[in-house]
């Protein structure tokens, strides 16, 4: 259970790694008579003719036709069979451009290929995850690492500190400091800023963690040992106490990953994360935030199937350790 | 005991100080402010006029101690966006987050700890199952469940997809304005409830079958006591620890999910109101908010400690002593 938790998520992180050869189509091209178009199907039979010419053959698409733009209808052209072209154009499966579109996961309100922007959204999304987590696991280590080594009042303060974020729903806080900020900002920014912001509310729980592994093991032997021998707090710490801690942040990163994610896509959700220009797991789900849209144009929703997908594996690669879900409330 | 609740309650008086303040210096201190609402063509007199009704003219400092002076008197100033006292705005929206965060605790409840005893306590295929749809459902956060029942609520009509009330249901009547809330409830409720419902199955599961393990199950099997008696008057009362602890983090989890859910499925609540408020920078209305948000987890917090007390003896000695 646990490596199929672990392959999932490897599997979405490859998938994202590879989106540009990947997508069928660049992410902000927009199709002008694609809009909410719904998923363009494969086929490898073809519909009868009336020749009785039924069999199977190569993957191809019928080309999409927009009937009524007003009703927002779409047909496939039954004579025309487009095969689908593999490998050429540094693209995996392409159609020619007169023939296409290709839209696996259908279009949204501008006519663009939601699967093309769900691969690219997933480079954002997770890498600002993994941006963040390092830099809670970082924070984390060190204060935590202080803290159990130090002891008294150092202890005493740091802990108090650590405690007082725990508390705090990091959502609001989040949302607090986000919004404290000029709304309108270019993407790099945003993506440092709600870096900065997860990592402060991601660190405490790393922190507490830490410090109680280093305060317990700071009283073995090999501690007195190594100070005995010259080694300072620095070198003892980093060299010695700390990767006995390896297990915990692993679990820790594996928990805050998701969670990380999820922020993003809320924040991105109500209009304090990227600008909705960029492809984000949570700026296309704000596309489907319409009710009534999202009812004829239910394919809007597959950002979300893919928050589930990661989440989910993460659930499963950490339950398959037999621990107990901690979550971070966001 | 009297002592542990005296510090908790500081500790509570503390938070809520130190979170609103915060949030007001915060908004202060933020680029732009709340004349931005007025628009581009607003006369300079009516910005000019605005700034001082809402102590934007003073220094940072100044306007703060204003209005810690004033919220001692419980008079929070007044809201730019609704042009109404603060107090009654958020009095009014955390009630409204407190009917769904308290159905919804309550759902999970009913829901994830017998169905966490069923689970840790026996093997098979419904434990089994039950530890796989919970499993999916910690992955199903209050986000994408809030568009998925709205989604299904759209397509389906089955219940309404969002809002507190309807329009076609103010009848002035007690009655037709509380049946119209019960079915507007459902939906956003279920989806606060059952990432948490899941949160609570697990950990029973985990904690009932670590109870079980205990010396003293045994001596009570050897002695012959029936395997439903054991668990129910005896495991289940030792397993109970970590769920009443865990409740205290659930307030903050309700709170940030019920964000979440009010926004997609438009439940007046606290946490919509203090997303509008913060987006306008309406700076009363943000200090208010962050109080309230402040009270109430310094009161979950504190009933979470009082329900595990309450269950493990050993805490309590442990306190007074």
């Amino acid at each position: 259970m646990r490596f199929a938790g672990l392959a999932l998520v490897g599997f979405v992180a490859l998938v994202a790694a590879g989106a540009p050869w990947l997508a069928p189509n660049p992410p902000d091209r927009r199709f002008a008579d694609s809009l909410y178009a719904p998923p363009t199907a494969v086929h490898l039979v073809r519909a009868s003719q009336g020749f009785g010419g039924a069999g199977l053959r190569a993957p191809f698409i019928y080309q999409q036709r927009l009937v009524s733009r007003l009703e927002r209808r779409f047909e496939e052209d039954l004579r025309r069979p487009v095969p689908l072209r593999w490998l050429t154009g540094g693209r995996l499966v392409s159609v020619p451009d007169e023939e296409g579109p290709l839209l696996l996961l259908g279009a949204d309100a501008f006519g663009r290929d939601i699967f093309s922007r769900l691969l690219y959204g997933a480079r954002a999304s997770l890498a600002l995850a993994l941006v963040a987590t390092l830099a809670a696991l970082g924070v984390g280590t060190l204060i935590g690492g202080i803290a159990g080594y130090a002891g008294g009042v150092v202890d005493d303060l740091l802990s108090r500190v650590t405690e007082f974020v725990l508390v705090l729903p990091a959502m609001y806080v989040a949302l607090a400091l986000r919004a404290a900020l000029p709304l309108v900002l270019p993407a790099g920014t945003v993506f440092v800023i709600l870096a900065a912001i997860f990592a402060l509310l991601g660190w405490p729980i790393v922190a507490r963690g830490v410090r109680a592994i280093v305060a317990s093991e700071r009283e073995r032997e090999y501690v007195t040992a190594g100070q005995a021998l010259g080694a300072g707090p620095w070198r003892m710490l980093a060299r010695h106490i700390l990767p006995s801690a390896a297990g915990y942040l692993a679990v820790q990163a594996t928990l805050l990953l998701p969670a990380f994610i999820l922020a993003e896509a809320t924040l991105s959700y109500v209009g304090l994360g990227f600008p909705d220009t960029v492809p984000t797991w949570g700026t296309m789900l704000q596309d489907a935030a319409n009710v009534s849209l999202v009812g004829q144009a239910p394919w809007m929703l597959a950002p979300a199937a893919a928050i589930f997908l990661v989440v989910f594996g993460v659930n499963l690669a950490v339950q398959g350790r037999g621990r107990a879900p901690v979550q971070l409330e966001l | 005991m009297i002592r542990v609740v005296a510090r908790r309650l500081l500790f509570a008086v503390g938070l809520v100080l130190l979170v609103s303040s915060a949030a007001l210096l915060l908004t202060r201190l933020a680029p732009g402010d709340l004349t931005a609402e007025l628009g581009p063509f607003a006369a300079a007199r009516e910005v000019a006029g605005t700034r001082a009704r809402f102590d934007l003219d003073r220094h940072p400092v100044e306007q703060w101690v204003l209005w810690l002076s004033r919220a001692a008197r419980f008079d929070f100033g007044d809201s730019f966006l609704y042009n109404r006292p603060v107090r009654e705005l958020v009095a009014r929206a955390a009630m409204n987050t407190a009917v769904l965060a308290i159905v919804a605790l309550a759902a999970a409840t009913a829901l994830g700890i017998p169905l966490g005893l069923i689970s840790g306590s026996r093997r098979g295929a419904a434990a089994a199952l039950i530890r796989a749809v919970s499993l999916v459902c910690l992955s199903v956060p209050p986000l994408l469940t809030s568009l998925l029942l709205v989604f299904v609520a759209a397509t389906t009509r089955w219940f309404p997809a969002g809002g507190m009330t309807s329009v076609d249901a103010l009848d002035g009547r007690w009655s037709t304005w509380l049946a119209d809330v019960a079915t507007h409830l459902p939906l956003p409720a279920v989806a606060l409830a059952l990432p948490i419902a899941a949160t609570f199955e697990r950990l029973q599961a985990q904690s009932i079958a670590e109870a079980l393990r205990q010396p003293f199950v045994t001596a009570a099997s050897a002695r012959g006591v029936a395997p439903r008696e054991i668990i129910i008057r005896h495991a289940w009362r030792a397993s109970l620890a970590p769920i009443c602890g865990v409740y205290g983090v659930a307030i903050g989890a309700l709170l940030s999910g019920s964000f979440v859910v009010e926004f997609v499925t438009a439940w007046p609540g606290l946490g919509r109101l203090m997303y509008e408020a913060l987006r306008a920078r309406d700076i009363y209305l943000v200090a208010g908010c962050a109080a309230m948000g402040g009270l109430v987890l310094a009161a979950g917090m504190l009933i979470g400690d009082m329900l595990q007390a309450a269950v493990d003896p050993r805490l309590r000695h442990r306190h007074t002593g």
